[in-house]
């Protein structure tokens, strides 16, 4: 028998971003036993990268004069390309104003509306009115009809992260940072805890709940060039997988952010465009205009992106040694506003491109950004498959965003999942009693302790686990990128398959002693191949264009026979993933023209165009 | 530049194996253009040593973690060009903060304590009423409190602050900003006397001997002397100018 600490609790919560504290405090505020688990100290969490906003829409400003959820309901379905579910959207845009409001009687900073006339610059002069000065303000995002995304100066994931976590200290809520995950235990039909592994000792530990939630974020490492953070392996996502009962939904949705900062990847946010940056091509001629006449760089992210590189395609890049990008200019803003407004932009170019947008202009090329796909849930957070699992935020697949996320909706899913499924994950728990198997459980650390051992030992082989991990990253981003076509995706599946088979006959270099961190990237590296593969097989077998996955031999959106999620599930030894269909919930919102995009009326390319 | 050969010394020690002591190992590398240390330790460790040990998280100056003494300085990794330092760097992990291994260090576990220290959350007898709408709020006093608030808790401020390195409980710059932050906010209902519990102390403001090394070091280029003069000077005035009946009035 293994020796091995045992933790028991009511509600474990996997990842202490803002979905996961926000859930941790909606069980603890209903008096259950909380423990947050987290790679890193809560405030470390890549929410606090979040630089834009979140949308909510009370309507307070003079651009957002009219708005309510009705409005951002329209915009949310539209952005997804009619991927979501509309009962969930529904749901989200009517809770999004309660969540915005909450967070600023716990702490948040929001910024306020001042009343008086202003020139915008494009030289537009609106008025905010006397009647809402000190209210909360919003700014201008991409594909949104009304100004919408309420933010704090330009650190809005780190304020709501930093309140958030200020009330997770407060309620006395138990975090168990720098540990890992890194299997889930459950009979199949049940799922009670998991097995981690402690990122200072190198120790398993078993966590034994009556509820799990799962809030890991995204998986964007997976693509060598994207803006997210290097903790953001999709492990969650990965371990719901290896379950063999519990389905991904809609891998192949991936988002590309228009701007990431050639060629270090980190992002520039929305927020740039939103307050009237410009793109400009290797002319330093504005293109945007004569694609999308209406939105112009504000149309949604797949849209802009997809532009972005059509330009390029055409000649138009400035050729650099990372490859064709394009210019971001946000000069004519002035140094008051880049200074404050958009200060985290300013110090980003500063030190990690020697440049200052005052004077200069940004190189920026599309980079992959978020991870539309995940945990599939029902609208309670609760995963298909097993029974006392939940998830929530970019790890989930609710799903509110379909095929493209709109900028400013993922923290504002964050805090609004969080809030409505922490609830309904408190009932459950209320409702449920722990009963569990000993037996099950040892043999859960049993596996986990024979990989290792395998690992450290090389039992199964001396692969080494960084070759390995490039290998998937380029595949992923050569073949599986903003444009695909099938001999591509095919390409990538094949690649990724026989990667995956030799993810298993890794060995390590060093040790492996305690806090190793080689068998850390070891453990996750074939479940990272396995997301690959659910990513790139599903956008082979999806032979339209819809939102971000656009097909190159399929460019039309085919709403008779792909209006439905994909569902991938990775049966035991397999070595593909075998892939569902379920059909999207329309409930109020028919299929039609997004009003952008290159299959709208409006735009070059378009039906009329 | 982008010709010259690195060559990285680097503190090891893994506190789980004290039988080996901690020595400074010898890494060398070719710089590339744009390289930072951020790069290079992920080169190192991929392509030399995987048993390196060290934190980074968002590696854009956001997060905090990656926190280290770089040629004597405390300095964010991610953010450090390599092009900026002599061909010779040396790299040691933070001091004051209790070592996980190698470069790693724990500042979750001590900014958790000092947050619970100075119960750093807003303290309201109010509730949230979903039906209504938010309080109003000047934007000048949301961005002020904005500007306290941007500490991303790296701890360079306290690595390099001589009384957090010879007093364990003393709360340093980022403790006293994090209390200022609170101060500014209108929000929070603590009494002059009640702050003065949690910072008018050896602890907290008084413990301070001006060296500001705090200022010097901080990678948010936060105003850490002001934030440490304001508090001060509300402390002080809690203590001479408090005048029954009138109380006192902050900020």
């Amino acid at each position: 028998m293994s020796t091995y600490k045992t933790l028991i609790t009511d509600v474990l919560v996997v990842g202490a971003g803002l979905a996961g504290e926000r859930v941790a405090v909606e069980a603890a505020s209903h008096g259950l036993d909380v423990i947050i688990l987290s790679l890193v100290p809560p405030r470390r969490s890549h929410s606090t990268a979040a630089q834009g906003g979140m949308q909510a829409s009370l309507g307070n400003c003079a651009m957002g004069e009219g708005d309510n959820p009705d409005v951002h309901f329209a915009d949310t379905v539209k952005g997804s390309d009619w991927g979501c579910d509309q009962d969930v959207a529904r749901l989200f845009v009517e809770t999004a104003p309660l969540a915005v409001r909450e967070m600023a009687i716990w702490g948040v900073p929001w910024n306020r509306v001042v009343a008086g006339k202003r020139t915008l610059p494009d030289g537009r002069v609106i008025e905010e009115k006397k009647e809402k000065e000190g209210l909360i303000t919003a700014r201008d995002f991409g594909g949104t009809a009304k100004w919408r995304t309420c933010y704090t100066a330009d650190g809005t994931g780190h304020t709501l992260q930093y309140t958030m976590d200020s009330m997770v200290i407060k309620m006395g809520i138990t975090v168990h940072d720098r540990t890992e995950a890194i299997s889930l235990i459950h009979d199949g039909e049940q799922c009670t805890g998991v097995v981690a592994r402690c990122l200072r000792t190198g120790d398993l530990r078993v966590y034994i709940a009556k509820s799990t939630v799962i809030c890991t974020g995204g998986y964007g490492r997976l693509y060598s060039a994207s803006t997210n953070a290097v903790i953001n392996e999709g492990s969650g996502m990965f371990i719901a997988l290896n379950t063999g009962v519990v389905p991904l939904g809609n891998m192949e949705a991936v988002q590309f952010h228009p701007t990431g900062m050639v060629p270090v990847w980190i992002l520039i946010t929305e927020g740039a465009r939103g307050d009237g940056g410009y793109l400009l091509d290797k002319n330093l001629y504005r293109f945007m205009p004569d694609y999308e006449p209406k939105k112009k760089e504000l149309a949604s992210r797949d849209v802009v992106s997809r532009r972005m590189i059509q330009h390029m395609r055409k000649g138009y890049g400035v050729d650099s040694p990372y490859g064709p990008h394009l210019w971001l200019d946000i000069r004519h803003l002035g140094a008051k506003h880049i200074n404050t407004n958009l200060r985290e932009i300013a110090n980003i170019a500063r030190n990690f491109a020697g440049i200052d947008p005052v004077k200069d202009l940004i190189p920026v090329r599309p980079t992959q950004h978020y991870s539309m796909g995940g945990v599939r849930t029902n609208i309670d957070g609760a995963a298909y498959g097993l029974k006392g699992l939940f998830a929530a935020g970019e790890a989930a697949c609710w799903d509110l965003h379909g095929f493209n996320r709109l900028g400013g909706n993922s923290l504002a899913e964050t805090i609004t999942a969080g809030r409505i499924i922490g609830k309904k994950v408190a009932e459950y728990t209320l409702g449920a009693t722990l009963s569990y198997n000993y037996e099950l459980v040892d043999k859960a650390v049993k596996e986990q302790e024979n990989r290792i051992k395998a690992l450290v030992n090389g039992w199964n082989g001396k692969e080494n686990v960084y070759e390995l991990r490039k290998l998937m990253e380029q595949n992923l981003m050569d073949y599986v990128g903003i444009f695909r076509n099938g001999k591509d995706l095919q390409k990538a599946v094949d690649n990724l398959r026989e990667l995956y088979h030799r993810s298993l006959k890794i060995g390590l270099r060093s040790n492996g002693e305690g806090a190793n961190p080689e068998l850390a990237q070891a453990l996750r590296l074939p479940g990272m191949i396995k997301l690959a593969l659910c990513i790139s097989y599903g956008a082979l077998m999806r032979t339209e264009s819809r939102g971000s996955h656009a097909r190159e031999d399929y460019p039309k959106r085919d709403d008779a026979n792909w209006l439905k999620r994909t569902l991938a599930y990775w049966p035991e030894g397999a070595d593909l993933p075998e892939l569902k269909y379920e059909p999207v919930k329309i409930t109020e919102l028919p299929p039609g023209d997004r009003g952008y995009g290159e299959s709208s009326a409006e735009s070059q390319g378009g039906k009329n165009g | 530049m982008a010709d010259r050969e690195l060559t990285f010394e680097i503190f090891r020690y893994n506190p789980q194996k004290p039988e080996v002591k901690p020595y400074l190992q010898t890494y060398k590398l070719k710089e590339t253009t744009g390289m930072t240390i951020f790069v290079a330790l992920n080169q190192i460790r991929e392509e030399q040593d995987p048993s390196l040990m060290f934190d980074f998280v968002c590696r854009a100056a956001i997060c905090g973690s990656c926190a280290m003494v770089i040629n004597g300085r405390p300095r964010l990794a991610c953010k450090t060009l390599t092009k900026t330092l002599p061909a010779r760097i040396k790299l040691f992990p933070l001091p004051v903060f209790k070592l996980i291994g190698d470069l790693s260090v724990d500042t979750g576990t001590w900014f958790r304590h000092m947050s619970l220290k100075t119960e750093a959350w807003v303290h309201t007898s109010k509730t949230f009423d979903p039906k209504a709408q938010e309080e109003r709020m000047d934007n000048e006093t949301a961005l002020k409190i904005y500007e306290a608030e941007r500490c991303i808790e790296c701890g360079c401020c306290i690595a390099g602050c001589a009384t957090a390195n010879i007093r364990d409980e003393f709360l340093g710059a980022a403790g006293i900003n994090r209390v200022a932050r609170f101060m500014l906010d209108p929000r929070d209902e603590r009494t002059p006397a009640e702050y003065f519990e949690v910072v008018g102390s050896e602890e907290g403001a008084f413990g301070c001997m001006g060296l500001m090394a705090c200022d010097d070091n901080c990678p948010m280029e936060l105003p850490l002397q002001m934030q440490l003069a304001f508090v001060r000077r509300k402390m002080a005035s809690i203590g001479i100018g408090y005048k029954p009946g009138k109380g006192i009035k902050l900020a």
